[in-house]
Formats: structure tokens, sequence, C-alpha cells
């Protein structure tokens, strides 16, 4: 029997490097000659730019280059294209304002970028770009999506009507809309879905260079998906032929999707380094990361509930306003339609569902999607209205939950997505055990003897991963198929490299790959090396994020392993001799049935390479496979987390005392890095409910929250530990039967603390973030009503 | 202008003529070529740049390299044994899965170590009030945690 790598917590094979600060990230790369650029951007919201003079700065020491957007306008350097067009219920397609690499006549929102300053040192570059004079003729800014839509808000875009981009809507109104007339109860919430940056530790950097020996461009760029980054730049913004550009994302510090889009730093430094002739770095500083990086979030919402006497949903209607920012970004329209309304039906059998949703442009930051993306906003939509509905109809939160639960499958919502498979009530089960929910009312009573507030709540999840069919995506808008490649090259010595589209930026896929790729071959994973982040070496790829990595990218590999283990049989077949249907292959070894004739991978490798023999008519050399794989549906990863949280009242502070996770993500291959995805996810999430807000000045469209002293990331004493575990429905699509983990944690637990917290203070509802300031002011606001 | 600054780093001696406003990090990336130690904002506030400074953890990114002069620095490089066994600390930190993407990771690494030096024995709650420096976005804090706990049975 060969060792076990399926569903063990392998060590990973990564962490030697990163442990020893020998990993590769994009700013530990220096190249020869490399020459380093500085932004000047933006300080105003909304301005138009009546000069940029560079004459002081071309002066200063060191400077190579300066460019400004009338250079890239002269260039005919494109804009930065939206990867996903909606139509509108009017039937026209949205608003896709110009969005150019370097500001050409408007700046639209703070840290937009007006031009590059390129010199032989950071600090040369700095000192220049403060030479760079801008004039601008300020301008009223707006930076909610609400004030956006009024008559008379500043245009953001002079041609864009109201700011509005898009209003989108899903499922049937007029019977959604019927039942609301006659329903025994309807829950009716309104409630802001905050703005979150993502804020991955490593900045965005790049290092881009140009070769005139052979006209080939590199972009080493810290980034979730190179081959996309490099079409998009390529074919859409630059004209530059794709077999001439090659893309590095190496060692990625974290993304959680902020860097799965094309920025326009990553176009000016590759078009700059042929004007220059010399390699360009560029690092975002702290301060450049939040302002351009693209946000998360950002709804305003109304939604309402209808149910019967028993509390069965009857309907669910959902009205949300979505900020877009100052400009679409990569996949900004898809955020808040196709990942968001279609996961309105959560884990229930609710009949009617109807959505409408207006994209509006502010003088703002672009959003896009972060970690969840979509599916986190309609996650606390669901899972706040229905307890807000349980407490309202005096219904155990759970008992209502279970009375609404998906149990038949395949399900068909009434907002296009088909489930394959799940078990609410397994998931639910478990998390109720382990949060010992029955001993809750003791525990709330011996808090209130202390003085404190104590509340639990629930989320029971369910999201959309493995994004996607590719004619479902198409059929919704995407401009590009979402599939994954995979090669897998076995060299003659039966060891085995395999190149994936996938990209790991914290996942562990050199790992948990590896695991796929030795259980498949039975052969030591020590054999098996994974190589992804580079178009000059892997074949194509659409690259990571919304938890598709095992489930589309694995999917891939292991198609192409399929592909190297039959033709394997077929040199068997011929070196056994032996008929092709009568080789098994069962741990590493190609077995003739019925016998104790074999050849190990190994040796079937080998003959590959050194076909003295092989009947070349029907055999080829070489044992290299490639696949590509499209999956016929997403997966549905799903579970329940009940958070308990403890306020004190004297300072608002809110602790969580306890947290359970219990998902299902189907099969599972490496639970270390599956139980390590959702405390992160979970950190993300809770970090949401409780901490983290982008906020912009209303007034000078400043954003107030521009580093880490002011916004507010989760630190390790803000958080407890979790007890996590999971129930498993395999995923019936895809050959491995996984369904997908990354983002579980950040899209289920905000509203599980945020019905925690509202179920602790006894009120309907509380804006997120629960910042101590805001929950003391609560408290101290219902102690002066109560006395009043 | 520029100003000579020398120095013991990992155990060597390291010297470089550098511009008076380098940064003890930049020295670190730059000069040295020691890319371990990693910047992740510019306000003192993630703890990326972490390192030893005669035996004590500082951000890198908060000292002038001239105020290093003539002092002993430690970088992530420096910590395991000249054979490559990893130190407790790095040990701890992979058999528990506390990294992911890894940037923070040395950072975390050396503020552990100084950690254990003031606290052999900490509680969960001194490992998390002690990790106030740190910035991580992946591990949602728990595998850190666990990492320190048990590097702390080890190397008790």
């Amino acid at each position: 029997m060969a060792t076990p790598y399926i569903g063990v917590p392998i060590q990973r094979r990564e962490d030697l490097r990163f442990l020893t600060g020998a990993g590769n990230y994009t700013d530990d790369l220096t190249l020869p000659h490399q020459t380093y650029a500085v932004f000047v951007r933006s300080p105003h919201a909304h301005a138009r730019i009546r000069s940029v003079r560079t004459e002081a700065a071309a002066r200063c020491a060191g400077v190579v280059g300066i460019f400004t957007g009338e250079d890239v306008a002269a260039a005919k350097i494109n804009g930065l294209p939206c990867g996903w067009l909606i139509h509108g219920t009017d039937g026209q397609p949205m608003k896709e304002p110009p969005h150019p690499i370097l500001a050409q006549g408007k700046v639209r929102h703070v840290g937009d970028p007006v031009a590059v300053v390129i010199a032989e040192t950071l600090a040369q570059a700095r000192d220049a770009a403060e030479r760079v004079a801008v004039d601008y003729d300020v301008l009223p800014a707006v930076v909610d999506s609400v004030q956006a839509l009024k008559t008379g808000a500043p245009l953001v875009h002079d041609d864009v009507a109201a700011n509005r981009c898009y209003t989108w809507s899903i499922g049937d109104k007029a019977a959604t809309d019927a039942v609301f007339t006659h329903a025994a109860h309807v829950t009716t919430l309104e409630f802001q879905n905050n703005r979150l940056i993502p804020n991955p530790i490593e900045p965005r950097a790049v290092n881009a260079s140009y070769s005139r020996a052979d006209d080939h461009y590199t972009l080493y760029v810290s980034n979730q998906n190179p081959h996309v980054e490099r079409l998009l730049m390529g074919a859409f913004v630059l004209g530059l032929p794709e077999h001439k550009v090659r893309v590095v994302a190496p060692d990625v510090g974290g993304g959680f999707g902020s860097k799965i889009y094309l920025y326009a730093e990553d176009v000016v430094l590759t078009w700059a380094s042929k004007k220059v002739n010399r390699p360009i770095k560029w690092t975002a500083e702290r301060s450049e990361s939040f302002l351009t990086d693209a946000h998360g979030r950002d709804h305003h919402t109304r939604a309402q509930l209808a149910l019967d006497r028993d509390g069965r949903f009857l309907a669910l209607r959902v009205d949300t306003k979505a900020n877009m920012g100052a400009y679409l970004s990569t996949f900004a329209s898809a955020v808040p339609t196709i990942l968001y309304a279609t996961l309105l039906a959560g884990q229930y059998a609710t009949p009617l569902i109807h959505c409408e949703v207006t994209a509006v442009f502010t003088n703002t930051a672009p959003v896009d999607a972060y970690r969840g993306a979509g599916r986190p906003e309609a996650t606390y939509v669901v899972e706040r209205i229905v307890e807000a509905a349980a407490r309202e109809m005096k219904i155990d939160p759970a008992a209502l939950r279970r009375r609404n639960f998906i149990r038949s499958f395949p399900y068909q919502t009434p907002v296009a997505l088909l489930y394959d498979t799940g078990d609410y009530d397994a998931t639910l089960d478990r998390a109720i055990e382990m949060a010992d929910v029955a001993g809750f009312p003791a525990r709330r009573a011996e808090a209130a003897r202390r003085g404190k507030l104590r509340g639990l709540g629930y989320s029971c999840y369910i999201e959309a991963c493995g994004i996607a069919p590719s004619s479902v995506a198409g059929s919704l808008g995407a401009r590009a198929g979402l599939f994954e490649a995979g090669e897998v090259r076995v060299h003659p010595t039966g060891k085995v490299t395999v190149f994936t589209g996938s990209h790991a930026h914290g996942q562990g896929h050199e790992t948990t790959f590896a695991q796929v790729v030795a259980d498949r071959l039975g052969i030591p994973m020590d054999d098996v090396e994974i190589v992804h982040g580079d178009t000059s070496k892997v074949l194509f790829g659409m690259g990571t994020y919304g938890s598709r990595s095992l489930a589309v990218g694995g999917t891939a590999i292991v198609k192409a392993l399929d592909k190297v283990i039959a033709k394997g049989r077929k040199i068997a077949a011929h070196l056994l001799e032996a008929a092709e249907a009568d080789i098994e292959f069962t741990d590493g070894q190609f077995r003739v049935a019925g016998t104790d004739r074999s050849k190990a991978f190994a040796e079937i490798a080998l003959t590959a390479y050194v076909p003295h023999n092989f009947p070349h008519d029907k055999l080829e050399p070489g044992l290299n496979e490639n696949a590509f794989y499209d999956p016929s549906n997403f997966t549905f990863p799903a579970g329940t987390y009940i958070c308990e949280v403890e306020v004190d009242p004297d300072t608002g502070i809110v602790r969580v005392e306890r947290f359970v996770a219990v998902d299902d993500f189907g099969n599972i291959i490496n639970p270390m890095i599956v139980e390590g995805q959702v405390h992160g996810g979970l950190v993300q999430g809770l970090g949401q409910a409780m901490n983290e807000c982008g906020i912009y000045d209303s007034g000078s469209g400043q954003l107030t929250t521009g580093t880490f002293l002011d916004y507010c990331m989760p630190r390790a004493d803000d958080m407890p530990s979790f007890q996590v575990d999971t129930r498993s429905t395999p995923c019936t699509h895809n050959p491995l039967g996984v369904k997908g983990c990354g983002e579980a944690g950040a899209i289920g637990s905000p509203p599980a603390l945020m019905n925690a917290l509202t179920d602790a203070l006894g009120v309907a509802d509380f804006a997120m973030p629960a910042t101590p300031q805001r929950v003391w002011a609560t408290l101290q606001a219902a102690q002066r009503k109560q006395a009043a | 202008m520029t100003v000579k600054v020398s120095m013991t780093v990992n155990g060597k001696p390291a010297a470089a003529e550098v511009e008076e406003r380098t940064l003890l990090v930049t020295f670190i990336r730059e000069s040295l070529r020691l890319t371990g130690t990693h910047v992740g904002c510019d306000t003192a506030q993630c703890g990326a740049c972490t390192v030893h400074v005669n035996g004590q953890a500082m951000k890198s990114c908060n000292m002038l390299a001239m105020q290093a002069e003539g002092k002993s620095i430690t970088t992530i490089e420096g910590i395991a044994a000249a054979d490559g066994t990893l130190h407790p600390m790095q040990e701890a930190f992979r058999q528990n899965h506390g990294l992911q993407c890894g940037f923070c990771t040395p950072g975390m690494v050396m503020s552990a170590i100084d950690m254990l030096n003031h606290y052999p024995d900490p509680d969960e709650a001194t490992i998390r009030a002690e990790l106030d420096g740190n910035l991580c976005r992946c591990t949602g804090y728990h595998n850190i945690v666990k990492s320190i706990q048990a590097a702390a049975k080890t190397m008790g």
C-alpha cells in the first residue's frame, strides 16, 4: 500500500524558505541597471488638471524619465479594461468610462496617479517627484453611493448621468412583491456593508524591464493571476504581442483579491521600461496601498423577508446600492451582481427572491473583489434578516433556520444557482454541540452577575466557489472563460514537474497539489514539484480567486494525470505484451490484471524517453500531458458559525468568548492547511464586524483611514482562538470531490458576530464595525432614553 | 551626504557608505541584500521588519542605519544553526502552520523569540498582547499563538 497523502496534515514545503528569509517576493528582486519609480498622485478627490509642470523635476539629480497623462495619450495607450459586462434592467450595457493609466483632464479620487518619475535611486525619485508641479481646479466630491445618485450630486465622469453605472436585477419582481401584500409577517432591515481595505502585508510591487535584443518585456509583479495580467495588459491596453511579454508573480505576500487586478502602475512601468531602456522597480508604500489597492464591500442595502405564521420563508426582496469607486476595476461589475444576488437564497428554500442592484461611481478608490466578494454581502443580508425575523416572531433562531433548510439536492434556487449537494443540518448540529448552546443561558446569567452583557449569534452561510463554468459566466457577462490549465511533465527518472495556472500567495498549493499528484501516481511526494506563477513556464492560467484553485486548478491537474496514466498503460501493455485493457494502475504499478507481472511508474517513464523498441505508428515517445478544465457547475461550500460575545458596558469593548466554525468543504486534501484558511478568513470577517472600516470624509473626499494607525487591522489581542470542525458532502461534479475553503471564514463570520452582539445589547440592529466607541455610545443612548 | 556605517550582522562585520537618511531596514535589504527582513508599512505598525539589535527586538524601519553603528544585528537569516537546523521558534512555526504567505513571518519569528526572552512561559493572553506590534493578514493569529506556545515548551 502506498503512503497515504489525501486527508493528511502534511507540513508545507513552502515554509522552509519563508522561515529562513529565503522567500523571493517582487521587491526582493534587484535587476542590473535597475531604476526606481515614484508616482505623483492626486491629493484631491476630484479636480480638473490645469497643468502638469515637470521641468524642475527633470533637472533633479538622477532623474531618468518623467511621464504624464499627456505622454500616455500621445502614445495612444488604452485605459484599463473591465472584464465583466453587465447589462442593466433597461437592456443597456453598463457605463464604462475610460480609466487612464495616468490621469487625463481630471483626477477622480485621492491617489489617482498623475505622473511617474523614474530615477537612479528611490530617494532621488522621491525628491524629484516633490518637484512636479500640478495645478488643480478642485471640484466638489461625492464619496457615498446614495448621495452620488441624488440630483445635483457632483458627476465623477462628466458623461455618466447620476453617476449610475448600471441598475441590474434578478428574480421575479411581480411575484415577489405580490407575496408581501399578504404575508403573515414581514421583517425589514436596512444596513451598510462597510468598506474594507484589503491590506495584504506585502504591498503591491512591480519590476518591469525590456530587452532590445529580442524585443521582450518581463514584468515581475505581486499578482494572483499572471496570465490574465499579461492578456489584459498586452491585448487590451498596450497592444503588445502576448508572446513577447513574460509576467512572473513570484512569492506573493497575500492577495485576498486585491492582487487579481491589472493596475495602472503595472502598465506604466512596462511601457516606460522600453522608453528608458532600463528595468524599473516600484513598490507601494502602505499609504499608497490604502489609496489605490481596490477596496471591498461598501453596499447600502434594504432587505425584506416575508414569512408565513409558522416561520416559513415566502419571499425575500433586496435593494442594494453598490459603490464602484471612481473607475471600474477588473472584475468590479460582477461583484455586486453575479457574486452577490445569486447567493441570496442562502441555505433556505425561499421560493421567491428579487434583488435590484444599482452600481454607482464615487470619488473613492475603485471597489472590487475582496475575500468573499459579493458572498459576504449576501450572507450578511440573509443571516441578519433571518436572525431578526426569529427574534421578532419569538422562534428559536436555529429552529427557524431548520424549518427552512434545503434538504433535497440538486436544488435550483430562484436566483440562478443549482446547488449540487449539501447537508445543512449536519453542520448546524455539530456547531450547536461544539458551542454548548445548551449551556449559554447559564453563561449569560453568570456574565450578568459580573455586569457584562453576553450574546449568542448564528450564521448559516453558503457560497458559490470554483468560479466558474465558462458557459454560465459568459451568459452572465464575463468577457473571459474561467477554466484552468495544468501540465504534468514526467521526467525520464519518474520524477514529476507539474505546472499549474493557479497561483499561491499563502494557500500552500506547492504542498496540497503535490499531495494530489503523489496520491494519483502512487509515487513519493518528494518526487513531485509544483510550478506556478510564470507565464514562460506555465502554459496558461486563469489564476487564483473565488476559492477556485483546488476545485478547478486541481481538477485540471487530475485530468492531465489521467492522460499520463492512460499513456502509461499503453506503454505498459507494450512492455508486458498484454492488451491495454488488461493493464491496471494502482499504487504506482502498472500491472497485468490477475497476474504478478507489473512495471513501476518510474520504469514506464524511463521507457517513454528511451523508446528503443516502440511501435512508433501507435506510440509516441515522451510522457508529458496537459489539460484544461472548465467546471460544469460552481461548488457550494456551506456551514454554520456560532459566535458568543461579551460586552463590557463601561468601555464598549466586545470580546469574542467563543467562536465555532463547522464547514462543509467536501473532501479535504490537507486538513492543516484548510484549518489555517478558515482561521484567516474568520479574522478578516470578524475584522469587518469589529474593527475595520474604510472611511472617506464626505466633504473633502479624503481617506481618513489611510494608515495602520487609523484603519483598525485586527491584531492578535483583538481575536480569540477558534474551534473548527468539518462535515463533508463531496462535490458531485469534480473528481476530487472538493469545494474550496479560502473564503468561507470571511463570508460566514460577520453576521455571526453581529447577531451575537445585537443579542447581547438587546437591539434590533447595529452597524458594522462594532468598535468600543460606537457600542459604548449606543448603550449610553439607550440608558438616557430609559431615564427620560 | 553619505556616511560610513559599520556594525555586526548575523555575527559578521558589515559596513557600507550610505546616505544619512538611510533606514536600518534599507541598509539590511539593499546594502547587505538580506531580503528576509520585510517592509509592510510606513508607520512602524506592521512589524514585518523586526530584527534584533543587541538582542532586543526592534522595528528596523524605525531607526536609521547610523543609529545601529557598532551594534550587533540579528536578522531572520541569522537564527538557524550553522548546519541549517532551524531555530526552535522557526521549527515551531513550521510544525504548527504558523505562516501562510510568509511575508510577516520573519518579523513574527524575531518578535516571538524576544517575547520568550521576557516571558519564558507565556499564557495565551500574554502572547496575544505581546504580538501587538506585529500584523498578520493570513493566519488569523490562531496558529501563530500555537507556534509560540509550542516553542516555549521546547525552549523552556
